[in-house]
């Protein structure tokens, strides 16, 4: 028998953070991500980890920051309006330079929207949805395989470069079932935890001290500048992205998650209609994939963002065409998904324009 | 033709009930001229039998459904209607029941119906789904799923399958485990289900248990 099995992204999502090494899951429940902590609280207590329903989601994200703060490796998952809800206790984790991940499984806003996907908390997940000056390292798979696969990586980031990670799903993400392979991680080598963590001085160190207050204001600009040093780091080391049909494209699609799935089948049919068509699909929406664009602006004549929103992550594909080439949006919201008919075509009112 | 009136398909989430449930009530509609499908999932927002509507009143396949179904509110209500299909004994009727234990809870509100009429309920097994993937995980959730229903499991099906990566080897390899479980719970294998290219591979003396699956639920890049 093959070694992959059936999985919901939801589900996939909570085991491939368990075979990350994740011991500890603090959340509370929210329609389209429940199947993370409930897959958690089954497996959890199997592996020896901890799986806690706290009493809301502000309580989590503050146990989160606790365990973080010991060295645990830990997570919390919900979607939109609970991950408003975390954006406090999200700084508090930055300004104290902890390593976690967090889950967003996107449902439609604003306020409590609806349960079905959207893309609409871009913004929130790449601008920094909180107070202060920070980035989150936010990753955007667009398969179950593909977010099994980026659990490790969304850990292993975390504990590198001591931030906060986010993995930015949508509803469909976490409701679809797809074939899947659990392959053996390598990991990487990872600095010790020692000097920070609050693990206990056992009488033999210095106690470590987790905190986000700062009394001298020198001290706090002295370290945001630290942490934006390791931003600048991440930026060099952590990009990833996929182009697809880019060199003789008269056109570039731009789509991240799920929807990058409808924009390449859209790209695929227009091909077979003779367009010209292209995808660029950054997977890491921050630090966000510039040098893709800076490819593609040499050859394409426009591109098109396609996003299950009003139009956020095309703000992020302007700056990074600067004005070179002209940028279009196409976007479906409220829990409504965009067609492959209507890409194509949106992709035919372009092109006819241009000639 | 299975000549049961009330015909329930229960198991683990993510097994295949939905789309199992929408070809059996197609397939009903071939020997009877009254069926209904009743979308009775409480569980899952996404992709389930109120999808298909279209399909199914086009064929004259009454659909009942919640009525917050694929709507943006998370309310699972059930309909009243649901009480006619079992006053109305022309009907055939077909249950899509949520995953899992939690899932067939909401057939324990149908049980005085179901205890005075004759019913089968089928058990869905997919041995490539994580959490139940030997006999003993998942005949745990089977005696969980009679618990909360307080109804009895009479029919197996094994639907092993990985989606578009689906094989006869796994179907089979499936079909192993799930002959041990039938084997130690005394509950008969009813039908063998997958697409059509898959179950014409299937040997010999397998084949009359053959159901094969048109999918209807389908992503929107498909």
């Amino acid at each position: 028998m093959s070694d992959k099995v059936l999985m919901k992204g939801n589900e996939a999502i909570a085991e491939a953070a368990i075979q990350a090494g994740c011991r500890y899951f603090f959340g509370y429940p929210i329609t389209p991500q429940n199947e993370i902590p409930e897959y958690m609280s089954k497996r959890m207590p199997k592996v020896g980890g901890v799986y806690l329903q706290a009493e809301s989601e502000v309580a989590a994200i503050n146990m989160v920051y606790g365990a973080a703060g010991a060295g645990a490796r830990v997570m919390t998952s919900s979607s939109s309006p609970g991950i408003s809800l975390k954006q406090e206790g999200i700084s508090y984790i930055v300004g104290s330079d902890l390593p976690c991940v967090i889950v967003n499984i996107v449902r439609g806003g604003p306020g409590l929207g609806g349960i079905q996907p959207a893309q609409s908390d871009y913004f929130q997940a790449v601008k920094g949805g909180a107070h202060g000056d920070y980035h989150l390292v936010v990753l955007a798979p667009s398969s179950v395989q593909e977010a099994v696969d980026l659990m490790t990586d969304a850990f292993d980031i975390a504990d590198m470069y001591r931030v906060p990670v986010m993995l930015l799903g949508d509803g469909m993400l976490g409701q679809m079932m797809e074939p899947v392979e659990f392959k053996e991680q390598k990991g990487r080598d990872l600095p010790s935890k020692e000097a920070w963590a609050t693990t206990g001085t056992k009488g033999k160190r210095r106690k470590n001290v987790v905190n986000s207050l700062y009394i001298d204001p020198k001290e706090l600009e002295d370290l945001n500048i630290k942490r934006f040093e390791r931003y600048k780091q991440i930026e060099a080391n952590e990009l990833r992205y996929e182009m697809i049909n880019c060199d003789d494209a008269d056109i570039v699609l731009v789509a991240y998650g799920t929807t990058a799935r409808v924009a390449n089948s859209a790209m695929r049919s227009a091909r077979s209609e003779g367009l010209k068509v292209g995808l660029i699909r950054p997977i890491t929406l921050w630090p966000f994939p510039v040098e893709a664009f800076q490819k593609a602006v040499q050859t394409t004549k426009a591109f098109l963002a396609v996003e299950m929103s009003m139009g956020q992550m095309v703000e992020d594909v302007r700056m990074a065409i600067n004005g070179a080439k002209p940028v279009h949006f196409y976007g479906r919201t409220g829990g409504m998904v965009p067609t492959p008919s209507a890409i194509i075509e949106e992709l035919k009112k372009i092109l006819g324009g241009e000639r | 033709m299975n000549n049961t009136r009330l015909n329930i398909f229960v198991g683990h989430f993510g097994s295949g009930k939905t789309e199992i449930a929408i070809n059996f009530a197609i397939h009903l509609k071939k020997y009877y001229n009254k069926v209904s499908i009743v979308d009775l999932d409480i569980v899952n927002p996404y992709f389930r039998t109120k999808d298909v509507t279209g399909i199914l009143e086009h064929k004259g396949i009454k659909v009942i459904a919640p009525m917050f179904a694929n709507t943006n509110v998370d309310i699972p209500a059930l309909p009243a209607e649901i009480i006619s299909l079992f006053q109305d004994k022309e009907y055939r009727v077909v249950f899509d029941v949520g995953g899992d234990d939690i899932g067939a809870t909401a057939l324990g509100r149908y049980y005085k119906y179901f205890a005075n009429e004759k019913y089968q309920m089928f058990f869905v097994a997919n041995m490539k789904r994580a959490l139940t993937n030997n006999a003993g995980n998942t005949i745990e959730l089977l005696r969980e799923i009679e618990k909360k229903s307080r109804l009895k499991v009479s029919d197996l099906i094994n639907n092993t399958n990985l989606s578009y990566s689906s094989t006869i080897e796994d179907l089979l390899k499936g079909q192993k485990v799930i002959e041990k479980i039938s084997r130690e719970i005394k509950v008969p294998i009813r039908y063998i289900t997958g697409k059509h290219e898959i179950l014409s591979q299937l040997p010999h003396d397998l084949k009359e248990k053959a159901f094969p699956l048109r999918l209807y639920l389908k992503m929107p890049w498909e």
